[in-house]
């Protein structure tokens, strides 16, 4: 095959009625420029012999039959794609949490991370709401907008966010009995650098922005009266 | 809704009396005709919902009815069973709703969540 197009050749002869085409057989011929492509070759259709292929290694015969016929399984192409971002949900735009550890927060979007999550942050000096991955159904996408072209957050994805393999060390008998040395998880620094890097543009936008401070330090809560199927946010 | 000052009550609970990121609910009984009911749905009648138009938001909310129990389970006395809604039941806001197990019948007339996710604004 010749080079991939980047679009789709549009048909060069359109159909007039289903099964009838606008031009002849002969008038195709010239339109596809297939004379171009003989008088390139010198008066024959271009040919290309099959390359020879290097002779396939002398296969023995399996020892083993299954009794029956062994199905194969089919080839699974598929390649998850992430989860849509619903419209309302641009970078910068404030979300409230709805569940979990922060939830009722109001906290600032980043980005969405290749798994469909969104990568989502505080900031923390603002609501101790750290650099986190959110699920898209348990936001809810308000109409403020931060300002957040001065954040790099390109080198934020999933295996950020991965669960360090602790190594389990092999215990005798003496220390099963030991009391157990409890290892404080402690936030490894180059995190909470990250934090601070990420957070640092972010407060400086923010706190140009009137209360937009003491917004995102409030967290939601529904009072008496009030309706979620008829509040906009 | 803006809250003064630290936002935290000694003893780590949030300053705000009520922190609800859910909708109260009532369990109004099982669905049923008169003379059967069929407890595998559950008739909920959600605060300030009295259209059927109106429940349209709340389609596939997840719910939780929440109770206490003298037994601990999991190191705790509350125990939870999970549901969602469903649809709407008749014309005036009032919903079914299945739950992961049928409720019982001890919990009609009792307090369910509706909680705000899964989010679709």
């Amino acid at each position: 095959m010749a080079a991939k197009r980047k679009t789709p050749v549009k048909t060069r002869n359109p159909d007039l009625i289903r099964g009838v085409g606008k031009y002849s057989r002969s008038k195709m011929y010239h339109k596809r420029g297939l004379w171009a492509i003989k008088a390139k070759n010198g008066g024959a259709f271009p040919r290309h012999d099959p390359k020879p292929k290097a002779p396939a290694a002398a296969e023995k015969p399996p020892k083993f039959y299954p009794a029956e016929d062994v199905k194969k399984p089919l080839l699974n192409k598929r390649k998850p794609k992430p989860t849509k971002l619903r419209a309302s949900i641009t970078p910068g735009t404030v979300l409230i949490l709805l569940a979990g550890r922060f939830m009722g927060k109001r906290v600032v979007f980043l980005k969405q991370l290749t798994s469909g999550l969104l990568l989502v942050t505080g900031p923390f000096k603002i609501n101790g709401v750290p650099l986190r991955r959110v699920n898209q159904s348990y936001v809810i996408a308000t109409s403020t907008k931060v300002d957040i072209s001065g954040v790099i957050v390109d080198k934020f994805d999933d295996k950020y966010f991965a669960k360090e393999v602790e190594k389990r060390k092999k215990k005798t008998e003496g220390e099963f009995f030991e009391a157990e040395k409890e290892d404080k998880k402690k936030l490894p620094e180059d995190k909470k650098e990250d934090q601070k890097a990420v957070d640092a543009s972010l407060i400086k936008s923010i706190e140009g922005v009137p209360d937009l401070k003491a917004y995102l330090a409030a967290r939601f809560s529904l009072k008496s009266g009030m309706k979620p199927h008829e509040l906009v946010f | 809704m803006l809250d003064s000052g630290t936002g935290w009550r000694t003893g780590g609970r949030p300053e705000v009396d009520r922190w609800r990121l859910y909708v109260r609910g009532t369990i109004l009984g099982y669905k049923r005709s008169k003379s059967n009911q069929y407890p595998n749905t559950s008739l909920i009648q959600i605060e300030g919902v009295t259209t059927k138009e109106e429940v349209a938001w709340y389609a596939g909310k997840r719910m939780a009815y929440i109770y206490k129990d003298k037994v601990k389970k999991n190191s705790s006395h509350y125990r939870c069973i999970w549901g969602k809604v469903t649809r709407p039941h008749g014309n005036s806001g009032v919903i079914r709703a299945k739950f992961k197990s049928n409720l019982p019948p001890k919990s009609m007339g009792d307090r369910v969540r509706v909680f705000m996710y899964p989010s679709n604004i």
